[in-house]
């Protein structure tokens, strides 16, 4: 009896692998272990998260009355304090009537920044629009000029001086760690121990005595009236200490650049700048792209250890307008939440351009 | 007779305080001459060519490159390393850049040569290393033998009059050493002065003038490759040989 053809209609998988409920059980209870997680995590989440909803949401102040926000206190956030004081967490000390203007130069070096972080922006004219865009700042934050009333740098503050020590910092830090990175690698014995002593020496001080020293101890050593303002003062004193760490990640780069490298470098001809430069630098800034952005957050975090010599950015702005108005000092959490938000939003950011600074260098190695 | 254009005299090298790993080394190297030299590893075989391009600093003795003396001599180094090409065992490619860009870079940057000469020259020594259709690839996209291919041609396109070869097929798969070889002979028939550390025995037969077996740091014997292989004179070099060639 001959075979007959019989045709089997297509019919879906018997489980589903793609969508919402594939994925629950692929990734929340695909053995015991993960299940038992899971119901541990989502009993402690049934436990907790109406407390914290009951606090932060419903039984929350949101308007600026603090009549409510004492009746609430202990059962309900104020998050009345921020819209309260916002104006001076943001701003700092800097006049009330000339806060625009932190605000826009703010906002013009941080367009900058963003576009100087965009693959279709990197042209030579970059590094002079930094020059321009940076005494635009200067000046609007300064004043003293083209009829902007004069403000002095000690008050200038908030989320502003924040931004502007963070990236000068990481800006005038980056090419002193390279060089500092190539000196300790050096064949040259004087400028290999420089190199040493410079990272060592900073590594063994925590930064706050570095901006305790830029502050109070440098002016002594300098006649009266010659010392140099206490802002440049202390963005040296972050950029020399932001140097030194850098030195030492992108130190780890370097060493890991085979020396075969170096060596083809050689034989073609190449000098010892044109190899670090074209050879050995793209190599190893490429391989430690996560450290260096680890870095950079710390340092942008490390900024709020100015209040110290008194700069009040964003954290010490913040406990600066609470500490000085009685009526709001209990809400103090509320205000430390917001910043901390402020802060999350920056280093987050840092962080996913980070990974697409990665996914460019490994695309272009491999692909 | 020509003037050597490779000359070293009683060269000693010590790697640290103890291990001597070149003893008197006398080599003539005539223009146009194709060396081959081998021995057991750690025979200072690599060592003798990296002196001639000072990878390798070498502590008594002279080296004398194209009638420039080998010393501290920074002007001196660039000036015969513009002469002397060098094929790596590990290729040495540049992986951040394209085989393209691996090619222009010294032109370039060392020769000054405008992007658009740089690139048509380029594209010439690929095609002679038959691999012109790759050039927009990054080298680890190519295969090991397609490398060092690549490599020998970002050597040439700085037109040297010597080149040097350190075991360039030891890193390959036995299928991909023929089309590496292959390139190496046809460069052979072309005047250019070669010198290469290689254990490739057929290679030698076939284009070398003149093989050079080195052990513990010193020249054993050399000889035309007909006198070298079918009767070698000391029995150092029977032993090595019977056992490259005697499977």
């Amino acid at each position: 009896m001959a075979a007959v053809f019989q045709p089997i209609a297509p019919r879906p998988a018997p489980i589903r692998t793609t969508g919402f409920v594939a994925w629950v059980r692929r990734n929340l209870f695909g053995d015991w272990k993960s299940t038992v997680t899971t119901a541990i995590i989502a009993l402690v989440a049934i436990v907790y998260l109406p407390r914290i909803l009951d606090w932060a949401v419903f039984h929350a102040v949101f308007g600026a009355n603090l009549a409510a926000c004492n009746e609430a206190r202990g059962t309900g956030a104020c998050w009345g304090v921020i819209s309260e004081k916002h104006r001076f967490i943001i701003f700092g000390r800097y006049p009330y009537d000339q806060q625009w203007r932190p605000e826009l130069a703010t906002a013009l070096m941080m367009a900058l920044l963003v576009a100087s972080c965009m693959r279709r922006f990197w042209h030579w004219w970059l590094a002079p629009l930094w020059i321009v865009v940076m005494a635009v700042y200067f000046l609007l934050m300064r004043g003293g000029a083209l009829g902007l009333s004069y403000v002095a740098t000690d008050n200038w503050g908030g989320l502003p001086l924040t931004i502007m020590l963070a990236t000068l910092g990481i800006l005038f830090a980056f090419p002193i760690a390279i060089v500092v990175a190539l000196g300790r690698r050096s064949n040259m014995p004087a400028i290999r121990s420089l190199c040493i002593v410079y990272v060592e020496l900073i590594r063994g001080v925590p930064l706050i005595s570095v901006l305790f020293m830029a502050s109070f101890l440098f002016p002594l050593f300098v006649p009266v009236g010659m010392s140099p303002d206490v802002l440049l003062r202390v963005l040296i004193g972050i950029t020399l200490f932001a140097a030194a760490y850098l030195a030492e990640t992108i130190r780890g780069g370097l060493q890991a650049v085979p020396k075969g490298q170096i060596e083809a470098a050689a034989t073609l001809g190449l000098s010892y700048w044109q190899t670090q430069r074209k050879i050995v630098l793209p190599q190893a800034l490429a391989i430690v792209v996560p450290s260096i952005v680890n870095s950079f957050i710390g340092i942008f975090k490390d900024t709020s250890l100015v209040t110290i010599v008194s700069l009040y950015e964003l954290t010490g702005a913040m406990s600066l307008a609470l500490n000085s108005d009685a009526d709001w000092r209990p809400f103090k959490i509320e205000a430390y939440l917001f910043i901390t938000l402020i802060y999350f939003a920056f280093c987050f950011a840092m962080s996913r351009y980070s990974l697409w600074v990665e996914k460019q260098v490994s695309a272009s190695k491999n692909r | 007779m020509a003037e050597p254009i490779i000359r070293f005299e009683k060269v000693n090298k010590w790697y640290g305080d103890n291990f001597h790993v070149l003893r008197d080394i006398d080599l003539s190297v005539e223009p146009g001459e194709r060396i081959v030299i081998c021995g057991p590893s750690g025979s200072g075989k690599s060592t003798l060519i990296r002196c001639i391009n000072r990878l390798e600093e070498h502590q008594e003795g002279r080296i004398t490159v194209d009638g420039t003396e080998m010393t501290d001599d920074v002007k001196a180094i660039d000036k015969v390393r513009k002469q002397v090409g060098m094929v790596f065992q590990q290729f040495n490619l540049f992986p951040h850049l394209t085989v393209l860009e691996n090619l222009t870079l010294a032109p370039m940057w060392v020769g000054k040569m405008p992007k658009k000469d740089a690139e048509e020259n380029a594209m010439k020594q690929l095609e002679r290393v038959k691999i012109a259709v790759q050039a927009k690839k990054y080298p680890l996209q190519l295969s090991g033998g397609q490398q060092q291919r690549v490599a020998i041609a970002r050597a040439l396109c700085l037109k040297p009059k010597i080149m040097l070869f350190d075991e360039p097929t030891s890193a390959l798969d036995p299928e991909m050493i023929k089309e590496v070889l292959d390139v190496m002979i046809e460069l052979a028939g072309q005047g250019i002065t070669m010198l290469c550390v290689t254990h490739e025995m057929g290679f030698a037969k076939a284009v070398a003038n003149r093989v050079i077996f080195m052990d513990q740091g010193q020249i054993v014997e050399e000889n035309n490759p007909h006198d070298f292989f079918d009767h070698p004179k000391s029995e150092r070099t029977k032993d090595f040989l019977s056992k490259i060639l005697g499977h």
